[in-house]
């Protein structure tokens, strides 16, 4: 019973598949090519401030266009940062 | 039927029907919407592009009547009145079929265009039914067009193919674009195991002009080469309704949409 509750429609997965399938597909850009960009983010605001980099989020979005389609896309980072005075060398 | 009495277009359009993905309705989609524009009254050519694989001949019942085709036409064998195919059923109906023993280079988007034009002197809608895939058939199909009729299914492979199509026809400066869901069914979306038509809107981000549920009938309307828009199944009522929202009129989406997207919210919660 817990599982049946807990499970995640597949509707709802065919869903998230499709969002992160044509969010890379409609700017060509590669889940490697963003891990790789997300490690440099990391490596280079570390030297400034302590960040949480395990709950750091980085993604392509396409926001301000209502197709989504066409639009110049932009890369988000969330980062959340645990220590805003930590700017000496802590990573 | 009884003529339409919305103003009739002054000019022809032409409407090309695409998915990307094959198997997914587009000749079935073709054959209903330009047997239903031909019963509103409207002068009907449905061209065939997809050169090598025809199968549009077939699902209408032409198949046994085609002297020339396409290819015929491009390369000067005949002229392309010769080529179309007059539906005995509906007044001003006619097919221009595609060549089954020749491949997709035989025909150029130059030459597509100009078949249209001259096409489009006589006709008050132009379909053409494109060939799947994003190659040159496709490019061909496409070239001439004002317009685009993108078939879907609630699938991931599907959806994913009608972004890509939805991105290049952008490319392609096409004009307007319209999404037929097709193959809903009801049942597995109250499960919460199929995206409902709004999903796909959301998804796809194009204005809906129809769901056409799973359905049967079109199985055996398509065995029996006779298109079903108009008749009483869910998929005939479905294509009928569509026909008429190609054809200018506000029609309401059918009503198990309401008790579909009820229950999605329903399953929805028992999901979360």
């Amino acid at each position: 019973m817990r599982r049946w509750f807990r499970r995640k429609s597949s509707c709802q997965v065919a869903k998230d598949r499709l969002k992160i399938l044509l969010i890379s597909d409609r700017v060509n850009c590669s889940p490697e090519l963003l891990e790789l960009i997300k490690k440099d983010i990391i490596k280079v605001i570390s030297r400034y401030v302590k960040i949480d980099s395990d709950h750091m989020e980085i993604q392509i979005s396409t926001k301000g266009s209502k197709a989504g389609r066409g639009a110049k896309p932009s890369i988000c980072a969330n980062i959340p940062i645990i220590d805003l005075s930590a700017s000496g060398k802590q990573a | 039927m009884e003529k339409p009495n919305f103003q009739e277009p002054r000019r022809s359009e032409v409407i090309v029907v695409t998915s990307g993905k094959g198997g997914v309705g587009k000749t079935t989609t073709t054959a209903n919407l330009g047997t239903g524009l031909a019963k509103s009254g409207f002068k009907v050519c449905l061209i065939d592009t997809d050169i090598g694989l025809r199968n549009l001949d077939v699902v209408m019942g032409l198949e046994n009547r085609i002297v020339y085709n396409l290819v015929d036409v491009v390369e000067g064998n005949c002229r392309v009145k010769q080529a179309l195919i007059r539906d005995k059923k509906h007044p001003g109906l006619f097919l221009l079929p595609s060549a089954q023993t020749r491949d997709k280079s035989a025909v150029t988007p130059g030459q597509m265009v100009k078949v249209i034009e001259h096409l489009k002197e006589q006709f008050d809608y132009i379909l053409l039914d494109c060939p799947a895939g994003i190659e040159q058939g496709f490019q061909t199909a496409v070239a001439g067009a004002d317009r685009a009729i993108i078939v879907t299914t609630p699938e991931v492979s599907a959806i994913r193919d009608a972004d890509r199509i939805i991105g290049l026809l952008e490319a392609n400066g096409t004009q307007r674009m319209d999404l037929v869901i097709n193959r809903l069914r009801i049942d597995m979306i109250r499960r919460g195991d199929m995206m409902s038509a709004q999903d796909v809107v959301d998804i796809l981000a194009i204005p809906l002009l129809g769901i056409v549920p799973d359905d049967e009938s079109v199985v055996i309307a398509t065995n029996q080469g006779e298109p079903l828009v108009g008749n009483l199944s869910p998929a005939g009522q479905a294509y009928g309704n569509i026909v008429q929202r190609v054809a200018g009129k506000d029609v309401p989406f059918l009503n198990f949409e309401k008790r579909l997207s009820f229950w999605t919210r329903v399953s929805g919660v028992f999901h979360k």
